[in-house]
């Protein structure tokens, strides 16, 4: 059994934040027009679009946009931890020679991006990779960093992350679960 | 999680509907792979997997293998003479062998019903069944129904048709089990000797008269005649054969309604199915052999990847 | 003799006491006790005082009845002694309580002359059971030309037959069956047609159709069932038609014995126990010939046992080697043993029928040696003492325990058994069956 420790975001804080990222995001790329945002399934999706969204107010120009699903790619699947649901990538965009930012909701082992980097590659060599996470709860088991971060937060291993989102939960919240 | 329950692919008729309905929704997941530019994924990276052909096949062969690589498993190919199954050691030796070369999968093809399901009592590793004689060949039918899924988004309560020598067929079952699971209403049409008895037992209907077949059909699957079923009094010759039964064009343009055809390959152009139909609009037979590829990677990486055997 | 464990010379006194006697050649049934010394019957009477020197066996609630035959064996000697021996199938019986075999001539060389029926005696000669071999019709199976059939009957054949390759030439099977009147024997033929046969590997239904194998239709057996019986009744000869599968061969054995057609049948344990679902998983010790059929033939088996249009039980007892059965099922030995488990089977299946235990004992009994004219050693004062004790009631597991064959290729392996033989006794020898 999981129960809720605290709330760590809640809906008006997502919104400043993915407003912020996006600045950040458009402040760190000189020419928008090669700038492509890359979710990654499922919650990482939805966040993405909301920063494409952003980025296409404020800048006032188009952004590429595209999904990975990096359940093929992982190197867990053995353990089952692989997500349940598989759906297919989409990607409907000339990778090569763009700047790509990956999206995700929570960056924890990095081994989902570990994934998401490699499935990104047979798509096409994209010119550089940058990640934006909303929430980074460390414990990483591999040599990865996020660029662009929402808020660090340190949790202990028995402690999870629960990223709510209002398409899929209906509402928009982030707690700290502890089982 | 599991993601099928299945332990081995033996067959449609012992598998659940639930799990058909993964492995086609997960070929479609697949065939968006085989879209991009690098159609391989490292899912099945350190896996090793043999192909063990105790009968000819090339496309089926291809196909698995063509299916392995793009999720990176390592294989090993083994075609057995046919005359190790004539003596009838193939099975128990094969056994053995597999044990001893610590294969994390098997995939096999073998001319006698029922050597998929005795191979899977000794071991405990997944086994796929890539035909097996007059019995079933389930990812023939597999990759038939994600391609009629494909074309009218739905099965369900389609009308399917099958025409040709039903009895010596190795798709037809799987294709009756299979789609009659997922809910389609499937008749049968061939010369009546060479139909199984009480095959309407199992759910379909059945006419000799294909005309009937093609007006009541949504899409209709044509088996090959395989020409050794010729000579032997089955068929009395190619001619009399088209006539009765034959897809031809003349014969569709006869018919107001436009009906897909499928078609498992290899095609006897000329004898059950025209030239013209087969290259034609309402053919979707080389969907059939990409959709191929894409459910044999389904199936292979749903066997591995849901259940541990270490 | 090869020993097992529980068999025994008996040496001295051995008193059968509170048993009930069912002696259907004497047609006697009721409680006796039952004393015997070394290998021959000393006394019968209602109650036998122990003595000191008396080995006692309580047979409470158990029937003491005569030893069973089995009309219908293969023991592969000579030529496939690694599947079996005679010794070894003797002992094989000998455990299910049967104390009379007629072994097939299915061996090679093929059992086809008087020298080869002495040689089969001759082996018999140091084992529990007495053998009764079954000549050859043809000279080497081969369904052309008659065997040396009075001869063999002299060295002691008591009948004849090609075993599993029916005489396919009507114009033999007459000559046979006119010639064996002479000499008071049954001709048995294996009833298929191998046309229709059509290498079908099980029977040919609704099972057949979803394990996609190749299926051996009930009209193989009963077209030549007719065919057998037409020309039998023509020449006023004596068939014994062997191991009936199927409702429509009964219903054609029962058309030609109500016409007064000197007609016998026998059934197998598995035949009469078993349906095709067996096959579900391709199990090749449940691959026979003829084939398991549907459960409408197993119910017509079981009711025409009922109304007497069979005869009697025999097993077929075809011990294969692991190696002939754990191949693909085309390419797998037909037959299954049937020795050690036939009475608790057969027993299991009919008395939940209502079938009364003395009509089960019938079939293994009196009834077999009414179709081969055999006489056993009967249950009397001053006879050899051939005798099995049954308990009728008893609940067992049939496992590789309970198998003495060389072989085990049994599709009844791991079932619940009902009623048991613990005791047989023949020739001298006790086997304690529950050791």
């Amino acid at each position: 059994m999981s129960k809720i420790k605290s709330i760590l975001l809640n809906e008006l804080e997502m919104s400043k934040m993915l407003t912020r990222l996006s600045h950040e995001i458009i402040e760190s790329h000189n020419e928008i027009s090669s700038l492509a945002i890359v979710g990654i399934r499922t919650r990482g999706e939805i966040f993405a679009r909301k920063i494409v969204d952003s980025i296409e107010k404020i800048s006032g120009h188009k952004v590429d946009f595209g999904i990975l699903d990096v359940t093929f790619y992982r190197d867990d699947f053995s353990q089952n931890l692989g997500s349940p649901k598989i759906g297919p990538s989409d990607v409907n965009f000339n990778v090569n020679d763009k700047n790509i930012v990956l999206v995700d909701d929570v960056l924890y082992t990095g081994r989902t991006i570990r994934a998401a980097m490699d499935e990104l590659f047979s798509f096409g060599r994209a010119s550089s990779i940058k990640l934006g996470v909303l929430i980074d709860r460390g414990h990483r088991e591999l040599p990865i960093k996020a660029d662009f971060v929402g808020k660090n937060f340190p949790t202990s291993n028995n402690e999870h992350v629960h990223v709510l989102v209002n398409e899929i939960d209906g509402k928009d919240e982030v707690r700290l679960v502890e089982y | 999680m599991k993601r099928i329950e299945a332990k081995h692919l033996l067959g449609l008729e012992n598998i659940s509907t639930q799990d058909i309905e993964t492995i086609i929704d997960v070929g479609f997941t697949f065939r968006e792979v085989l879209e991009r530019p690098v159609k391989k994924v490292p899912a099945l990276n350190g896996k090793n997997i043999v192909n063990l052909f105790f009968e000819n096949s090339t496309r089926t062969k291809i196909s698995f293998e063509l299916a392995e690589k793009r999720l990176s498993a390592d294989v090993t190919n083994f075609s057995a003479s046919s005359s190790s199954v004539k003596k009838g050691e193939s099975l128990r030796d094969t056994i053995q062998n597999i044990h001893v070369m610590k294969m994390d999968c098997v995939v096999m093809r073998h001319p006698i019903p029922g050597s998929c399901l005795q191979l899977s009592n000794y071991v405990d590793v997944p086994i796929v069944n890539a035909g097996d004689g007059t019995h079933e060949h389930p990812t023939q039918a597999l990759l038939d129904m994600m391609s009629i899924k494909e074309k009218f988004g739905k099965i369900k309560g389609l009308n399917i048709g099958i025409v040709g020598d039903i009895l010596h067929s190795r798709v037809a079952l799987s294709n009756i089990f299979g789609l009659i699971k997922l809910g389609a209403n499937v008749k049968l049409c061939a010369p009546p000797h060479l139909l199984q008895r009480h095959i309407e037992d199992y759910g379909v209907s059945i006419t000799y008269d294909v005309d009937e077949l093609i007006d009541w059909a949504d899409a209709v699957n044509v088996l090959r005649i395989q020409r050794e079923r010729m000579g032997v009094g089955l068929i009395p010759s190619i001619r009399e054969y088209r006539k009765f039964f034959g897809i031809t064009s003349e014969r569709l343009s006869r018919h107001k309604k436009e009906i897909v055809i499928m078609h498992p390959g290899p095609i006897n152009r000329g004898v059950e199915i025209d030239s013209q139909v087969a290259d034609g609009d309402q053919a979707i037979i080389l969907d059939q052999v990409l959709n191929g590829v894409a459910v044999r990677m389904s199936v292979l990486y749903l066997l591995l990847g849901s259940n541990d055997f270490d | 003799m090869i020993l097992i464990k529980g068999l025994e010379k008996n040496k001295g006194f051995i008193l059968l006491k509170g048993g009930r006697l069912y002696e259907p050649f004497l047609s006697i049934d009721k409680k006796n006790d039952i004393l015997i010394k070394d290998d021959v019957i000393v006394k019968i009477n209602k109650s036998i005082k122990e003595e000191k020197n008396y080995k006692v066996i309580n047979c409470d609630n158990n029937i003491i009845t005569n030893g069973f035959l089995d009309l219908h064996v293969h023991f592969r000697e000579p030529g496939f002694e690694f599947k079996e021996t005679i010794k070894t199938g003797s002992i094989s019986a000998f455990y299910g309580g049967f104390t009379r075999v007629c072994t097939m001539p299915n061996t090679d060389p093929v059992i086809d002359s008087p020298e080869l029926i002495k040689f089969i005696i001759e082996e018999s000669q140091d084992t529990p059971v007495y053998i009764h071999p079954i000549g050859a019709i043809t000279k080497g199976q081969k369904g052309l030309e008659i065997s040396e059939i009075g001869e063999m009957v002299e060295a002691g054949a008591v009948a004849i037959s090609d075993d599993g390759i029916p005489v396919k030439n009507s114009q033999v099977l007459r000559f046979a069956l006119e010639y064996a009147k002479k000499f008071n024997i049954p001709v048995i033929n294996h009833a298929e047609d191998n046309c229709l046969v059509n290498d079908g590997l099980m029977h040919e239904g609704k099972m057949s159709t979803k394990l996609g194998l190749p299926g051996n239709p009930d009209i193989a057996e009963s077209s030549m069932v007719y065919r057998d019986l037409a020309i039998s009744e023509y020449v006023g000869g004596r068939l014994h038609v062997p191991h009936v599968s199927s409702f429509k061969s009964l219903e054609i054995i029962k058309i030609f014995r109500d016409k007064g057609v000197d007609v016998t049948a026998e059934v197998t344990p598995h035949h009469l126990s078993l349906t095709d679902s067996i096959l579900r998983n391709y199990d090749t010790n449940a691959k026979v010939a003829p084939p398991i059929r549907s459960s409408k033939d197993q119910k017509a088996l079981i009711d025409a046992i009922k109304s007497g249009l069979i005869d009697c039980i025999a097993t077929d007892h075809a011990p294969h080697a692991n190696e002939d059965k754990d191949r693909d099922f085309k390419h797998a030995s037909c037959g299954m043993i049937g020795l050690e488990s036939a009475f608790g089977i057969v027993n299991k299946t009919l008395a939940a029928e209502k079938v009364d235990i003395t009509d089960i004992i019938d079939l293994f009994t009196v009834k077999p040696s009414r179709v081969m004219n055999i006489i056993p050693n009967v249950i009397k004062e001053g006879n050899i003492a051939e005798i099995n004790i049954i308990d009728p009631v008893c609940k067992w597991i049939f496992d590789q325990n309970s198998i003495k064959s060389k072989s085990n290729n049994s599709a009844l392996l791991d079932r619940e058994m009902f009623g048991k033989v613990l005791y047989s006794m023949n020739k001298g020898y006790i086997l304690n069956c529950k050791v």
